[in-house]
């Protein structure tokens, strides 16, 4: 890339929740539901002593993008990790199950999930929880009627239950700088220990648990630069795609193969987990 | 956590509600709603406590033209400095007056 187009390039990464939405809507679409001045906020932080953003962190808005009907679903980064508490987890799943109804009386509204979340907010424990299993069975559902849309594109990645979300979506797409896995480094080293996985290495946290490794072994979709036209385009595209079928996390048996290759005695690394991740149809085309 | 709530005079109440910042570190967020005639209020929750003097001070200065908008503002800060506070609410009280910078 040149100096000219580095320049001119927008990031995505950089812009806060509600100015990716905005990016990604067709102008003049853009229609957010309960939106800050509704002062939907955690009652639970207040009484732990800890100032509540009044949005709760996530921005639900309707639009249209290339004239297809969405709801987007927006963590902010920002605010306490991206971390996901009772309201904002109850906006975001109301908003999936709203769509899940439209879908089901032939009004399809394609759902896009914008994911930089550590997983469930801490000091709401159960309340956030609760909230992403709801978020969980309402992809689940979607994904027959609509492709249910993820961006992983943040530094903060996707965490816990969350990752769960992003891992339900029909297409994922993600940068290089975004993480993606169930549990973050520091958890890892503290139950595992320091010799399985040392949260310092940050190029080794990368090469396991990066947007680039994730894609090379298939569970993120599309790789894509922190580009901000360049990621609507991918967005577009996927909810454009139509619905995915069959469903990719329906395979149970590709993903039980996978896992009957790895092997647990041996220390995680980039390279042997990418070919343990191929699937066997293309085991057989490499032999 | 602290909380302060400010009042000032002031003119006309402001043409719309408009929104800045995020509740992140080093960050705070403004919303700004049309305030009664004639008097600005500000309520501020921040996390961090023993600095109500630092903050009137700050906001004092904002408001100390009484012929401003009329606002009604919330702040929600999670340690700004002083010049982010000035300028978060700048931004807000700009978009107020209709010069949609489009940031948040």
């Amino acid at each position: 890339m040149d100096t000219a187009t580095l320049i001119a390039r927008e990031s995505f990464v950089e812009r806060g929740a509600r100015e990716r939405v905005a990016g990604l809507l067709d102008a003049g679409t853009m229609r957010e539901l309960l939106d800050p001045f509704e002062r939907l906020r955690s009652p639970w932080l207040a009484e732990q002593d800890i100032v509540t953003q009044a949005d709760d962190g996530v921005v639900i808005a309707r639009g249209a993008i290339a004239g297809t009907a969405v709801v987007c679903c927006a963590v902010e980064p920002a605010f306490q990790g991206g971390a996901i508490g009772e309201v904002g987890g109850a906006k975001i799943a109301g908003a999936l199950e709203l769509a899940l109804e439209d879908a089901e009386a032939g009004r399809p509204v394609v759902p896009v999930l914008l994911l930089e979340t550590g997983g469930v907010r801490l000091q709401e424990a159960n309340c956030g929880l609760a909230a992403i299993a709801e978020i969980h069975a309402a992809i689940a559902a979607l994904r027959a009627h609509v492709p249910v849309v993820g961006v992983v594109a943040g530094p903060v990645g996707c965490f816990g239950g969350m990752s769960i979300a992003a891992g339900l979506c029909s297409q994922l797409i993600a940068t290089r700088e975004a993480r993606l896995g169930l549990n973050g480094p520091q958890v890892i080293e503290q139950e595992a220990g320091v010799d399985e996985f040392d949260s310092r290495d940050r190029p080794m946290i990368w090469s396991l648990t990066g947007g680039e490794q994730r894609r090379a072994t298939g569970l993120v979709d599309t790789l894509c630069a922190d580009d901000a036209q360049a990621i609507a385009a991918e967005v577009a595209a996927a909810v454009a795609a139509g619905p995915e079928d069959p469903a990719r996390v329906a395979d149970v048996d590709a993903a039980l193969a996978r896992l009957a290759r790895i092997d647990g005695d041996r220390r995680a690394e980039a390279d042997w987990v990418r070919d343990a991740f191929q699937t066997p149809t293309d085991d057989r085309s490499d032999a | 956590m602290q909380t302060l709530s400010l009042d000032y005079p002031a003119g006309a109440p402001a043409a719309r509600r408009a929104l800045a910042g995020v509740v992140g570190s080093g960050d705070l967020e403004v919303l700004l709603e049309p305030g009664a005639d004639g008097r600005s209020t500000v309520e501020i929750n921040t996390s961090v406590d023993g600095v109500n003097e630092i903050w009137t001070a700050v906001v004092d200065r904002i408001f100390a033209d009484a012929a401003q908008p009329a606002v009604a503002l919330e702040i929600n800060d999670f340690g700004a400095t002083p010049a982010v506070v000035r300028l978060r609410i700048a931004q807000a009280m700009e978009q107020a007056a209709g010069a949609d910078t489009g940031a948040h």
